[in-house]
């Protein structure tokens, strides 16, 4: 725990992570619960100072905060120990954050705007003296979460070069009850699981929510008329078609880069199989043929290659194949089993749910240089589901504390983890939304 | 062998199995006496059932000890059926003969370890395994249709082997009697 440049905020991190367990962070159900494992040295000091003038209810610099802080690539001393309270930059003096030890500086503040607000704000880079950014975002009052996650995304982008994730929504199922009585709801929060909505209500399981690559529709699985079928639903409007109702197993579905075609596990020939159908002309193509469990198919960022679930060589591993038909090969040789990859964007990094025992973590595969590099990204003891953000910088994944499941994001590199505040039931099975649009 | 069976439906099973052997299945269906002759070719196959004199009605679903048994576990990991559910077997199968309406949806389940998907295709596997017994003894394929619900349909949602245990199951389930 290398921490040199300490505040009392990255006090309380430090013990929260000295303390870390599992169990430490379900004792602290309230607030903001980060787990810093092995220390974040290296995260970046940015002082977010609190908005001026009138934000209505949101505490804007406080959702920044805190996303900038999940991401792990950041972090921000408590805005009570800030000696100054600039808006806008007439009233930044640089050597009170050099003193700081800050590297960035984010201000801003709001006027109401119609029914809404205009919000204005600036980031800094201290050492140089410069102003990175200056720009302004007009909402309505009930958007005021989203314009400080795109708040996020851009000071993010300006001082990582990499686009930030924030302002996207996390797809996940819930259910209540037991056996027969099992309640189930599809669920769209946003990705820090704040606006949680039902999209699907039903008596019966859903399960493998997926994306459309416009972030517009949800590809999922339900139980409904007595058996599993592919779904596609719109989440705006909820208008919504079966895609599939073969007899035996319909799962996995899987959006295809361009949106085109989905990919998916049919057991209609006697055993899961990999297929691709034509969302057009929903011509279906058989792409594993053999004894044994192919599922959970996911795309390659180009659409060029499928990787997927299989226990053809006996338990379950990860393995990949042509989009476009062909041979298999195994792509995962560490631990006894292997499912429900997901992939970074750059494809360079794959994630499962990896298992040993009866320990199941989320592994992940770094193979941007020559061979595997594996690592562990979650404690277990039965996590799984792993969704790789848009961006590739952090992902979600489900855990269960004690009867119920609950979701955790966690950074790539594994460094910071935290549980997201979501309302009642057993959570699970997360999908990460692409980036929006504006 | 047996610890992960479930300890109620452990004893039930040899109290089926016990009363298989000694006055059949079913009170009401009168059966000839077991003839437990030893397989003299010495293969391995399943205890042929004892032949019956009567046959099953929609009533014996609800009173015989061996048919109100819907329950069939398996081990981690497992589509193998295990030797004490080849009674129920036997006698469900035997309710299929004697009823060419009745159908059969078999419901197979995994416990909540390891990914939802895969676990989709292990319900299915136990589900097919169920079938292709009962039909082995004389059920037809049409009487019979597999549906997994993988880990979704959880009876107990303890984080333990026990629990588990009570989780990997194909439920057989009437739709037609």
């Amino acid at each position: 725990m290398s921490a040199s440049r300490r505040r009392p905020a990255r006090l309380a991190l430090l013990l929260c992570a000295l303390a870390f367990s599992p169990l430490a962070a379900l004792a602290q159900s309230k607030g903001l619960e980060i787990d810093i494992v092995g220390g974040n040295a290296s995260a970046l000091p940015i002082a977010v100072v609190p908005f001026g003038g009138d934000c209505g209810q949101t505490d804007v610099a406080g959702v920044v905060r805190a996303d900038l802080s999940r991401s792990g690539q950041f972090r921000s001393p408590d805005p009570a120990t800030l000696p100054e309270r600039p808006t806008q930059g007439s009233e930044v003096a640089y050597p009170t954050w050099r003193m700081l030890k800050q590297d960035f500086l984010l201000v801003g503040r709001c006027v109401p705007n119609g029914d809404g607000y205009r919000t204005e704000y600036e980031l800094f880079d201290v050492a140089k003296q410069q102003r990175l950014l200056g720009l302004a975002l007009i909402a309505p009052a009930a958007a005021m979460r989203d314009v400080a996650h795109q708040i996020s995304d851009a000071v993010y982008e300006k001082i990582l070069g990499v686009p930030g994730a924030f302002w996207t929504r996390i797809a996940y199922v819930t259910s209540s009850g037991l056996g027969r009585n099992t309640r189930y709801a599809l669920m769209v929060a946003d990705a820090d699981g704040y606006n949680p909505r039902a999209v699907v209500n039903s008596t019966e399981p859903l399960l493998s929510p997926a994306w459309s690559p416009d972030g517009r529709k949800l590809a999922y699985v339900s139980f409904e008329g007595g058996n599993s079928g592919i779904w596609i639903q719109d989440v705006a409007t909820g208008s919504r078609e079966r895609i599939t109702r073969f007899r035996g197993i319909n799962g996995a579905p899987s959006f295809s880069p361009d949106g085109t075609r989905l990919a998916m596990s049919l057991s209609k020939g006697g055993n899961p199989d990999i297929y691709v159908m034509d969302l057009v002309s929903r011509h279906l193509t058989q792409l594993t043929n053999q004894y044994g469990i192919d599922t959970e198919p996911v795309w390659s960022a180009d659409g060029s290659t499928l990787y997927f679930t299989s226990d053809r060589g006996g338990r379950p591993q990860i393995y990949q194949m042509p989009a476009s038909g062909g041979s298999a090969s195994r792509v995962t040789f560490e631990g006894s089993y292997n499912a429900s990859p997901t992939l970074s964007p750059d494809g360079k990094k794959l994630a499962t749910a990896q298992g040993a025992g009866n320990v199941y973590r989320i592994a992940l595969m770094d193979r941007s240089t020559g061979s595997p590099r594996w690592s562990m990204l979650s404690p277990g003891s039965l996590d799984e589901s792993p969704s790789f953000a848009p961006n590739g910088a952090m992902l979600v994944y489900a855990a269960r504390e004690g009867s119920r499941g609950v979701l955790y994001t966690v950074s790539a590199d594994g460094r910071v983890r935290q549980r997201l505040e979501l309302a009642g039931g057993d959570v699970r099975e997360p999908a990460w939304s692409p980036l929006r649009k504006r | 062998m047996a610890v992960s069976i479930p300890h109620i439906a452990r004893v039930l099973t040899v109290a089926a199995l016990a009363s298989a052997v000694a006055v059949g299945c079913s009170k009401k269906v009168k059966e000839t006496p077991p003839v437990q002759t030893p397989v003299d070719t010495g293969a391995t196959t399943a205890p042929v059932e004892p032949p019956r004199s009567g046959v099953y009605t929609p009533a014996d679903l609800d009173t015989d000890a061996c048919l109100r048994q819907r329950v069939v576990y398996f081990d981690l990991d497992k589509d193998a059926l295990k030797p004490e559910f080849q009674a129920i077997i036997n006698c469900h199968a035997k309710y299929l003969r004697d009823r060419p309406s009745a159908r059969l949806r078999l419901e197979g389940n995994a416990d909540e370890r390891g990914s939802r998907e895969y676990n989709m295709g292990l319900g299915e596997r136990r589900g097919n395994a169920v079938s292709a017994a009962l039909q082995a003894n004389g059920g037809s394929p049409t009487q019979l249709t597999v549906i997994s619900y993988g880990e979704e349909r959880p009876v107990c949602t303890e984080h333990n082997e026990d629990c588990w245990s009570k989780n990997r199951r194909v439920e057989l389930i009437y739709t037609d009697k």
